[in-house]
Order: C-alpha cells, then structure tokens, then sequence
C-alpha cells in the first residue's frame, strides 16, 4: 500500500495533482468524460510507484552517465538515461538533468496507453510533457525568470510539429545552475530531452571567473546532489549589456548545435531582461512584450496558456 | 558527511540537509538541526468578533509580524500537516503553547481514514427513493439511502465496505464522492429506484432538476393547525397536500373547534383520524413530495348531501410552493379559478414560514490505532483521555462531536472546516486533518512523545510558508480553557 503519494483534483474540478516526495505533478487531460477518467485513474496508478522506483536506483542515476555504460532497469530511470546519453562525451551530466522530465513523460504514456484522448500534459514543476491527437494544439507560456511568474511569450505547438516536450533550467530554478541564465525554456521532443538540453544549455550562459558571480560547491549546499564539488550559481550581480551579449551569445551557440543535431527543436535563453530566442518563431512563438528590456510591467499572461499554468497561479518553475 | 547535516526521512528520497537548506522537494528543511515541514499549512488567527469566516491570510509576511501574535491566539491545524504514515514516527507537529497560564499542547496531525464516511441530510419533502436504497455516483454504489426525518432526507455515503471492501472502481467512486463532498463541491447522487439529487454542502439541494427552495413548514396536518385561524371565513374547504400525513381542514381537530361545517370532501387515500390522511398519492418530487402535478387526482366527488354550488376549495402544499384554488360548480365539481387576495397571504405566510432547504455533510471517522500511536506511546491512553474529556479533539479546528462507545469515532459539519481540508490517497482512503488538544502535563501523563513538543514560536517564523486563515466565528476556539462554555 503505498499511502504516501498525495492523489487530489485541484479545485477547478479538471486538473488532478500528484505529489509524492519531491515529485508535484499537474495533470491535465482533455476528450470524453469517460476517457479523462481512465487517464488519471492510469496516471495515478502509476504514479505511486514511481519514487520509489527512482530511489532503487538512486545512487546510480545520481553518477555521471557514460556512453555505451550499464543501463538501469526503471522505465524512467532509462528513459533519463537515454535523454542526457548523447551529451555525455562533450560534459559532465548524470541522468538527474532529466528526471522531472522522464517522469512527465511517463506518466503521460500511462494516460495516453489508457485512455484514448483528444490532448494532455503532464507539468512536472516546469517540465511538461505534452500529447496532441490529428488537428490538436497546445499553447505554452514562457518565463523569463522562474521566481517570477511574467510571461515573454507563448509558444503554439501543433500536432504536425515535433514538439512533445517543454522544459526550463536557470539559476533561480529549483535545481542547482553551474550557469548564470535566469531561464532558459527548450522545445523538444521529449520532455526528458528538453529537460536535460535545457539544463546544458543554461549552464553554458556562464562569464567563468567573473566577480560579480557568487559560486558555491554544490556539496556545500546539498551533500547528496550529483554535482559534487561543482561551483553552483548563487547570485548574479547587475551585469553589463556586452556581458550579457557574451553569456548568451555562450548558450545561443550550443542550442545551435543541439539543433543541428536534431536533439532540439527550439530555445529561448534569459538574462537580466535581455532574451534570445532561436527556431521559435517556426514553432509559434509570439513575443507579448514589446521592448525586451521593459521590466517595470504588471505580471503578463496569455489567456490561453492558463492551461499550463501550476497550481498555485503561478506559470513554470525551472529545474534542471 | 558533514556532521551538521541531517537526513530527512519525509520519503525515500532520503536527502542529507544542511542547516538553513531545504530537501530536495524544497518542503522539508533543516532549521537549527531540526526537520521541519515548509509546506502551506493552515493556522487559525483567532479573530476577535469577526463575521467573516475563513479570510486566506496568504503568507505576505510584510503583514504579519509573527511577534504581535500572543501564544493561544493561534492554533496550529492539521491541514497540510502530513501524516504519521506508517506510523513508525511522532505525529508531524506536536505543539505547545500557554492558555491561561496552563501550557496546552495540540497533537496535529493529518489522519488517513479508511473507516470513514459522509452522513448526509438532505432538507427536501421530495422522494428521493426507498429506505436503504442504494445511492450511486459515477455509476458506482456508494452509499444507502437511511431514514426520513422531519423535512428532510437521510443518506449515509462510504464507510470502510464501499471504500475497500468493493471493486476497485466502486472504491475510488467511494473515495472520490466523499472527498468532494467534504471539500464542498457539488456531487451528483443516483438513487436507484429514485431521485437524482445534486448535493452540496451547505446549499440547496436540486431534485430531478429542481432546486430544492425551502422545507416544508410542518405536514399537512400540522399545517391546518398553525394556519386554520387565518382561513376561518376566507374559504370554506382547505386540503394541505402532504406526501406524509394530508390535511382536510373541515375534518380537521383544528376546524372542528372553529365551527368550520361540513363541506362533503371525499379525499382518496387511508384516513388516520378525522381530518388526517394517509398516502392520498405516491411518493414523488411533486405537490408536497407526492407524484400528483393535479391535485384534484386525489379528492373523490363530493358528496352532493353536504356539498354546495359556489363553495370555495384551496388546495396547497407543505412548502406553499403549490397551490390552487377552486369553486364547485352546477355539477358539484371543482372549477379552478383565480386566487382571491385574502388567500394569497395565506399561502406567501406557508412559504415564508418554511426554512431554506440546505444540503449539510458531516464527515465521520475513526481514528485509529494507527493514527493515536502518532500522539502517544500508549493509544489507548490517548482513547481514555478523550472520553474524560482531558482531551478536545478538532478537525482543522472546527468543534467536532465525539460518539459514545470505544475507539475515537468523530462526526464533523464541513462546512465549519477550512476549504480544501480533505485529500485522499489512492488506498483509497481520505486524509482528514485531526488535532488533540490537551494540557501538557496531561500529555505526559498519556505517554505522550515529550521530545517532539516544540512551542509554537518555533515553528512560527516569516516565510514560514504557513498559510494563516480566519476561522469561523462560530466555531468555539479549539484552545479555549476545558470546560469553558461552547
């Protein structure tokens, strides 16, 4: 009996929200009231296995990943092994930069093995795993900084494009930066792929060695994380706009060839108000903020991405 | 390992935290060596002669200064809390703080209750279906319709048979009806061979798509009593119309002692006494909770002995919500015709007479053997003190009534309780939010975790992340002296 998972609707009545641990998920599924039902009633039987299927193998998911090493045997733990597997001869990464990823991808393919939808997702705290059926379409709200909840854009996904993953990573996230970019939002095609890029990416929005950057081992932090001694992003002081031209101009490059790879359909990078964005304008995105720079305004939403919004309003949290 | 670290054991995840650093779910943390809970938990601000009941006091710590807030004045609830679950550690918060100079302590803690259940009633003269009927929702049975009461419906929902001891389906069913019921939402009930009634806690309910207005102000023949005086004169015959017991005002004790004469109504149905009948019509959602939409269905021709041209008939139901007025023809027959001014007082006095109808919900549980090894070493202490009445038991700090008997079986109005209090876990089983309030040296008497008492100070910080409502203001102050009056 695994009585520790915490199953509940939110209050709307139509989103049903899972929290086990460090786990918080937001569910959303969209087709006849008999199909919604048998999707989060698979979501959530699967749902109460899954932290302790990730802590079976935690010490191993928590090493760096090797090329060709030995696999480990949870279908989620080998789908974060699979997403972070083709950056590992260029980085250090452990499958941890995938988890909340592979975990909303799961839980979706519960729901969409279950029930025969007409759209879901599945919103990992910032990490959304996304289903569409023919003719079907979703729209995503984007941050620019995850402690606040200011949209700098929606982005449109339709079922002819690729897209079925969303995620966000910055400094500010819940996880542990070794860059200093406030959020960084990729598109892919897997929530566990745009997880783990997301992650590189804003680790590579970096200025090495300057001062006004605050650097902490991680272990300092969190004795247990997986980055070891790796220098963590604390805090970033006012930078100057060549400085944030160079930083982004860092992870601008890398998504590039993420792209080029065919491991990432799309990116948006933020720093200090200052935002670039790749390939989103083919995948939907429209800006809602004229002037990148103005900072001074009211929280913006989109009302149709209130779809994705979290629980408690606020839109996607980053983590790694 | 850093030996100022310390391991949460919240979940499997098992992580090391540094002091003034949250776990991995950014919900526990380590605050000067201890592991504390971050989580929104709900606290009662006790707000001196407030009306508004539960005001959300959403963290913004720029207004709030935890040091104006004097220890008894706050209260921790068990919403949010966690649980003990399974059951080998101290319930979540164990606090302690001074009332009256007695050092109080309140045990909170969330309970996982799969004994447990809804006990629902239903302000409606309609028939909803027969005596343990079975109620269903999402297909699903649920629950048994129990006895009628005075004006209203009884339904007892769950219990550990549906939640457990059925199908799957007809567990999360279960599970799913009471939670939503305790949280306040609307739930759409089938009862088979009845109604379909949607209820709501503390709204009315809607019958067959009707919504339910008012109760009705007494039965049929109650009804001729408390309103002969006003029609003495105004009409000459009077038929309240009641699923229950119906009236005829001529026949009538009441219209006897008025001189009300003989008028040659013959009513269908099974006289009980003189003025008083028994099933004039089937149970319905219609006149009166019958199934008659035309009244006259249940009178027989009157006798042409007694009865006159021209004699004025009313007929009306319990609520006033029906009614129809009628002068006998050359043929002795009731022709409907409008109703004269001096009567429809008398029907609006019926209705205002009749109190709004309300669905109310009372969660009812057990706390189990389980759940007290979470206040006490020794559960059964714990059972003794509540009983002696040492010990106030709340649920997210609205007053709960305890049963009589053994074991700690509470029954609790909803509607008293914080939005939101209930969750459940997929067993299925609902969380409720449970507190024991005792004094400390009772406390330690029972065998209570002594160790685990922490003040509320301590767990009483800014950015707590604790969510600060007002209660009721009907609700009783779950820290009050014992003893003090309701």
């Amino acid at each position: 009996m695994k009585s520790r998972a915490q199953v509940r609707m939110l209050p709307d009545g139509r989103r049903l929200h899972l929290h086990d641990g460090p786990i918080d998920l937001i569910v959303e599924a969209f087709g006849t009231a008999v199909a919604i039902d048998q999707a989060y009633a698979a979501a959530t039987a699967r749902f109460v296995d899954v932290l302790d299927e990730l802590c079976g193998e935690l010490a191993f998911l928590r090493r760096p990943t090797q090329i060709g090493g030995p696999l480990p045997n949870g279908p989620i733990a080998r789908r974060m092994v699979a997403a972070v597997e083709p950056f590992a001869a260029s980085t250090f990464i452990t499958p941890m930069a995938a988890v909340a990823g592979a975990v909303a991808e799961e839980i979706l393919f519960a729901m969409t093995s279950a029930a025969e939808l007409s759209r879901a997702y599945v919103n990992d705290g910032g990490d959304i795993a996304l289903y569409l059926s023919p003719r079907q379409s979703c729209v995503v709200g984007m941050v620019e900084r995850p402690d606040r909840p200011s949209l700098f854009g929606t982005a449109t996904i339709e079922f002819d494009q690729s897209v079925r993953g969303i995620a966000t990573s910055g400094w500010r996230g819940r996880s542990f930066s070794l860059g200093i970019a406030d959020a960084v939002t990729v598109l892919a095609d897997t929530a566990s792929m745009a997880d783990a890029a997301a992650s590189i990416i804003a680790n590579a929005v970096d200025l090495p060695e300057h001062p006004a950057i605050t650097r902490v081992a991680a272990c300092e932090l969190a004795p247990d994380s997986d980055l070891g001694s790796r220098m963590v992003t604390q805090r970033v002081g006012d930078l100057r706009s060549d400085e944030i031209d160079e930083a982004l101009l860092a992870g601008v490059l890398l998504a590039e060839r993420l792209r080029d790879a065919g491991l990432i359909c799309a990116a948006a990078l933020s720093l200090q108000g200052e935002i670039r964005t790749f390939d989103i304008r083919q995948q939907g995105l429209k800006p809602i903020r004229k002037n990148s720079h103005d900072r001074s305004g009211e929280p913006l939403r989109h009302p149709k991405a209130a779809a994705l919004q979290a629980n408690d309003g606020r839109f996607v949290d980053a983590r790694g | 390992m850093a030996d100022d670290a310390i391991r949460c054991d919240a979940c499997p995840v098992l992580c090391y935290i540094k002091p003034g650093r949250t776990g991995s779910c950014d919900r526990y943390g380590n605050r000067d060596g201890q592991l504390v809970r971050l989580d929104p938990h709900v606290m009662l601000e006790q707000a001196q002669s407030r009306g508004e009941s539960l005001v959300p006091f959403l963290g913004k710590s720029e207004e709030w200064d935890g040091a104006l807030v004097r220890d008894g004045q706050t209260f921790v609830t068990a919403i949010g809390a966690g649980t003990t679950y399974p059951d080998y550690k101290p319930a979540p918060f164990i606090i302690s703080s001074e009332v009256a100079g007695v050092d109080m302590v309140t045990v909170v803690t969330e309970g996982i209750f799969s004994y447990c259940g809804v006990k629902l009633k239903i302000d409606t003269d309609r028939h909803l279906g027969a005596e343990c009927s079975t109620v269903r929702s999402q297909g699903e049975a649920v629950g048994h319709v129990t006895t009628g009461e005075y004006g209203s419906q009884m339904l007892s929902l769950g219990g550990v048979r549906h939640l457990t001891g059925g199908s799957r389906h007809e567990g999360t069913a279960t599970c799913d009806t009471l939670t939503n019921l305790c949280n306040g939402k609307a739930v759409e009930l089938k009862i088979e061979g009845g109604a379909k009634v949607v209820v709501q806690a503390d709204k009315a309910p809607i019958v067959d798509g009707n919504q339910e207005e008012r109760m009705r102000v007494g039965c049929g023949s109650a009804t001729i009593g408390m309103f002969a005086k006003q029609w003495f004169g105004k009409v000459d015959e009077v038929v309240v119309v009641d699923d229950h017991i119906t009236g005829v005002l001529s026949e009538h004790q009441a219209g006897k002692l008025l001189g009300v004469p003989e008028t040659g109504i013959k009513m269908r149905g099974r006289r009980s006494t003189p003025g008083r009948y028994f099933k004039v019509a089937e149970p319905g959602t219609s006149w009166g909770g019958t199934n008659i939409s035309d009244p006259l269905s249940i009178l027989a021709p009157f006798d042409p002995k007694v009865a006159r041209v021209g004699l004025r008939l009313l007929m009306v139901s319990t609520t006033g919500e029906q009614f129809a007025y009628f002068e006998l023809d050359e043929a002795l027959r009731p022709a409907e015709k409008e109703l004269p001014g001096v009567l429809r007082e008398s029907v609006a006095r019926i209705r205002e007479n009749c109190e709004p109808a309300l669905c109310t919900v009372l969660f009812m549980g057990g706390a189990g053997g389980s759940l007290r090894a979470g206040v006490t070493e020794n559960p059964v202490k714990l059972t003794h003190s509540v009983r002696d009445a040492l010990t106030r038991v709340t649920c997210g700090g609205a007053p709960v009534y305890v049963w009589p008997g053994g074991g700690i079986t509470i029954m609790v109005d909803v509607s008293r309780m914080p939005e939101n209090a209930f969750g459940y876990v997929p067993t299925p089983a609902l969380v409720a939010p449970i507190e024991f309030t005792m004094k400390l040296s009772d406390y330690a008497t029972l065998g209570g975790y002594m160790d685990h008492v922490r003040t509320l100070s301590s767990i009483q910080r800014k950015d707590d992340g604790r969510k600060r409502v007002t209660p009721r203001a009907d609700n009783p102050w779950p820290l009050r002296k014992a003893g003090a009056s309701e």
